[in-house]
């Protein structure tokens, strides 16, 4: 019997511009990029330099600190340049692929033996480590670390998210693989869950994982809430996180030793011409695909989805463990007091505006933050978003003066920046609420390490 | 439209002439702001974001207020014509009290954005919204003859004093609008309190049988008499059926008081409207009435006098109670910030209000004091409400 729960407390915000059920088929680019930037708490170091050839899984650099964090190359083919900005920071790694991949031989785990020490070799010289990402802190996990728990997120319920039955179909044995191996990695459970309000994925009916299950509001699909509602996390403990949609790259890690980090990606958005699932590796170049199928005229590219996702270029690269494209209208232009008017047709979770009268109207969003930052002044209004046993306010607060001994008493190894997401885009005061998690996060790490 | 971008655009050179350092920048600033949401986009977090701003939440507690305030000024010039025995048309008494109301608030809101934009300029940041409503508060809560200099100098204390201080909008820990009403009343009390101030009487002569009294004033001449003298039953029978003082007309608000707090209807209807656009906190109306209920059901009790032997409801209606429920003790900035320290501070501020108004009838402002009292306290109920939290989070750690 799988635990089952509600989540009340949310938003679920409506855009138009959801994926068809258009498939693209493959998209491949000349040029790939892995960045360090799309992995927080990473100091990165060079495993290669200009001109070194690798192979797909071949690793590309990992952290100063835990050298067991591998960021590994997606494709086979010559690194082209180490992009650096300011201070020499490493921006990205470029590649040029070759016609055909060839993957760095790793060969195949065997599950049948059991061993973790094995299991977290592999996981690490692969690559598919670092789809794991670790609380507190919300950093690429070390493969070194013991877990309590490890929470695989099967629910994919943010602003035009892709369907995961349609991005998993066909993945089952993969799936499988993946979840006997993360059940070596911990003492505890393995949970993975199912979003009872979207189409059942068959692939995540898995053996050795505790099913749990959630209907209602957006962040359901975040988890953190979660793991807010099955089990929190306390001070000194660790729990592992993944997305569902990357089992199907760890289990064929597992299966065959390839690192093929391929995902079926939702290109959508009220600008994106043509809607759909296309097929590609994380880092491809995104010209071509987005020139074909999106209307760039003023238009913002976000990696992944509006509340969480990364800006890109139009001559981006797709960024790590984004399967989203989205793409919606800029709002650089003004409006001639736009706060006093009726605002029937603004998007507010807030009944300030008359919109909330149409509680099912798709809205084409743009990028307008629709006022000034200002200092705290609304409250309870954070409380409204996240579902957890949290405050959010006074936590913020507390980030703000760099009181570490409160943050911890008020629940900061709990929380991630997404947590916040949906309170941020809520929020009066236009506060950049995310932005001060990670802040308080790294400061945190900081002191602890 | 066109022309009003074009006015801004032309004068901002002038004004950033110096950097943003220019003194008039936060007025230019804050009135272009105001006749455009600005055109900036999402930099960091989450790419879009919510309609809502301070502006909106702050325009619409202007429009929950606005029922009150005509129907103030009305009411002024309603009470000045029947005092000295003139029949008015609607219109003219409406008018009389525009004339009185319209300078006060002109005054107001110039001293306390006077204030607001030095302090801008002086700290680099934009004007904030939080005097739009305070601005609007302070008029409707001052009697009717009061000097407008007494306003002014009230408005820019209860700013500096109860707001910039502590760092602006946002920071303040007493409500503003009630420090300026504190201040003035501690400061020129004859012109705050007793029955001269409430009704204007100027350029006639009062009729027979005129009182400048209001309820509250009548009702504390009542306290140490005995219940059945002849002065007593006099007062008491204004608050029968028919009576000046009776239920009906204290709820509508056809007696004398602060101009915008008499109306108990047209204050419930702005807390409806307030409620009902999530932007008052239902939490805090209800303890607060519930508490106010509560003290005065206990005096009811008790009845040793006939201020506490009034009938509970028909005490909520008088004074500033409504006022205070709806406007005052909701604003979120100085109110417990934690949905269960509402509770406790709505139902606390409304308890000590009507407590101190009958215990002390020298004090018949008790809603006001016993908010700024309950303002002081919302920090320490959110601190225990927080702290449980605490303790919560720190038990799970050791079942664990």
């Amino acid at each position: 019997m799988s635990q089952s729960f509600k989540i009340r407390k949310g938003y679920n915000i409506k855009l138009v511009g959801e994926a068809s059920s258009n498939d693209f088929g493959q998209y491949n680019a000349s040029t790939y990029a892995v960045s360090p930037l799309d992995f927080p708490g990473i100091t990165p170091k060079l495993a290669v330099k200009a001109g070194s050839k690798v192979l797909a899984g071949d690793t590309l650099f990992f952290d100063k600190d835990r050298p067991e964090v591998k960021i590994c190359a997606p494709v086979s083919g010559e690194v082209a340049e180490i992009k650096r900005g300011a201070k020499r920071k490493i921006l990205a790694v470029l590649l040029l692929a070759d016609s055909e991949t060839s993957y760095a031989k790793h060969g195949a785990f065997d599950l049948s033996k059991g061993d973790r020490e094995a299991a977290a070799t592999h996981f690490a010289n692969t690559g598919v480590g670092a789809f794991i990402t670790t609380r507190p802190y919300g950093v690429a996990a070390s493969m070194n670390e013991q877990p309590r728990d490890i929470f695989v997120n099967g629910i994919q319920s943010g602003p035009l998210n892709g369907d995961l039955a349609t991005q998993l179909a066909g993945k089952g044995e993969a799936v499988q693989a993946a979840i006997s191996a993360l059940a070596l990695m911990t003492t505890g459970k393995v949970y993975v869950s199912h979003d009872l309000d979207a189409p059942a994925v068959p692939e995540l009916q898995v053996d050795g994982a505790t099913q749990i299950s959630f209907s209602g509001k957006h962040p359901k699909g975040l988890v953190g809430t979660q793991i807010a509602k099955v089990a929190p996390i306390n001070k000194s403990e660790v729990v592992w996180t993944l997305n569902a949609i990357d089992l199907s790259i760890i289990g064929r890690a597992i299966l065959t030793g390839e690192y093929a980090p391929e995902y079926k990606v939702a290109v959508t958005g009220s600008k994106a011409m043509n809607t759909g699932y296309a097929t590609m590796l994380q880092g491809v170049n995104l010209k071509e695909l987005i020139s074909a199928n999106i209307n760039t005229d003023n238009s913002r590219l976000i990696a992944g989805d509006v509340l969480t996702g990364i800006q890109l270029a139009a001559d981006g690269f797709l960024s790590f463990g984004k399967a989203q494209l989205t793409a919606i209208p800029e709002g650089n232009q003004t409006e001639f007091f736009g706060w006093v008017l009726p605002g029937f047709g603004k998007f507010s979770t807030n009944r300030a505006f008359w919109g909330w009268l149409f509680p099912n109207r798709k809205y084409d969003l743009d990028t307008n933050m629709h006022g000034e930052e200002r200092a705290f002044v609304v409250s309870g209004e954070y409380e409204k978003f996240i579902p957890m046993d949290i405050f959010p306010q006074q936590l913020l607060r507390s980030i703000l003066i760099k009181d570490i001994e409160k943050m911890e008493q008020l629940g900061i190894y709990e929380v991630v920046p997404e947590d916040f997401a949906i309170a941020e885009v809520a929020c009066t005061s236009k506060l950049p609420l995310q932005q001060i998690v990670r802040d308080g996060l790294n400061d945190l790490r900081k002191e602890m390490m | 439209m066109k022309f009003a971008q074009n006015i801004i655009d032309k004068t901002r050179p002038l004004v950033e002439k110096d950097g943003k350092r220019n003194l008039l920048y936060p007025l230019h600033n804050a009135l272009e702001t105001m006749a455009f949401v600005p055109d900036h986009t999402t930099h960091s977090g989450a790419h879009v974001r919510d309609a809502i701003d301070l502006k909106r939440t702050m325009v619409t507690v202007i429009f929950a207020m606005v029922p009150a305030l005509l129907f103030g000024m009305w009411n002024i010039g309603r009470l000045h014509f029947t005092a000295i025995g003139e029949e008015a048309a609607l219109m003219d008494s409406f008018l009389f009290g525009a004339l009185k109301m319209l300078p006060m608030i002109t005054v107001t809101y110039a001293a306390g954005l006077g204030v607001e934009i030095f302090f801008s300029w002086k700290r680099n940041h934009p004007v904030n919204e939080g005097f739009l409503v305070s601005g609007l508060l302070i008029p409707m809560i001052m009697p009717v003859d009061i000097p407008l200099w007494m306003v002014a100098v009230s408005t820019i204390f209860a700013v500096l004093i109860g707001k910039e201080v502590f760092g602006g909008t946002g920071m303040n820990l007493l409500n503003p609008a009630l420090t300026a009403r504190a201040f003035a009343f501690f400061a020129y009390p004859t012109w705050m309190s007793g029955d001269q101030v409430w009704i204007n009487t100027k350029g006639g002569e009062v009729v027979d049988g005129y009182s400048g009294a209001t309820a509250l004033g009548d009702l504390a001449t009542t306290v140490g008499q005995s219940m059945d003298s002849p002065a007593t039953e006099s007062v008491m029978a204004q608050f029968g059926t028919g009576g000046h003082y009776s239920f009906m007309n204290a709820f509508l608000g056809l007696i004398p008081g602060s101009i915008g707090e008499t109306s108990a209807a047209l204050i419930l209807l702005g807390g409806l409207y307030l409620v009902f656009k999530g932007v008052g906190s239902w939490k805090i109306m209800l303890s607060f009435f519930v508490g106010g209920l509560a003290m005065a059901g206990i005096f009811n009790l008790f009845a040793v006098n006939e201020f506490m032997g009034l009938n509970p409801l028909h005490q909520l209606m008088l004074g500033g109670f409504m006022f205070g429920m709806v406007f005052m003790a909701t604003d979120p900035v100085s109110a417990a910030q934690t949905e269960t320290g509402k509770y406790i501070y709505g139902f606390l501020a409304g308890f000590f209000g009507i407590m101190i108004r009958v215990f002390n009838p020298a004090y018949p402002e008790g809603i006001m004091l016993a908010i700024l009292f309950m303002n002081v306290m919302a920090p320490l109920i959110d601190y225990y409400v927080v702290e449980a939290n605490v303790k919560r989070r720190a038990k799970r750690v050791v079942h664990a």
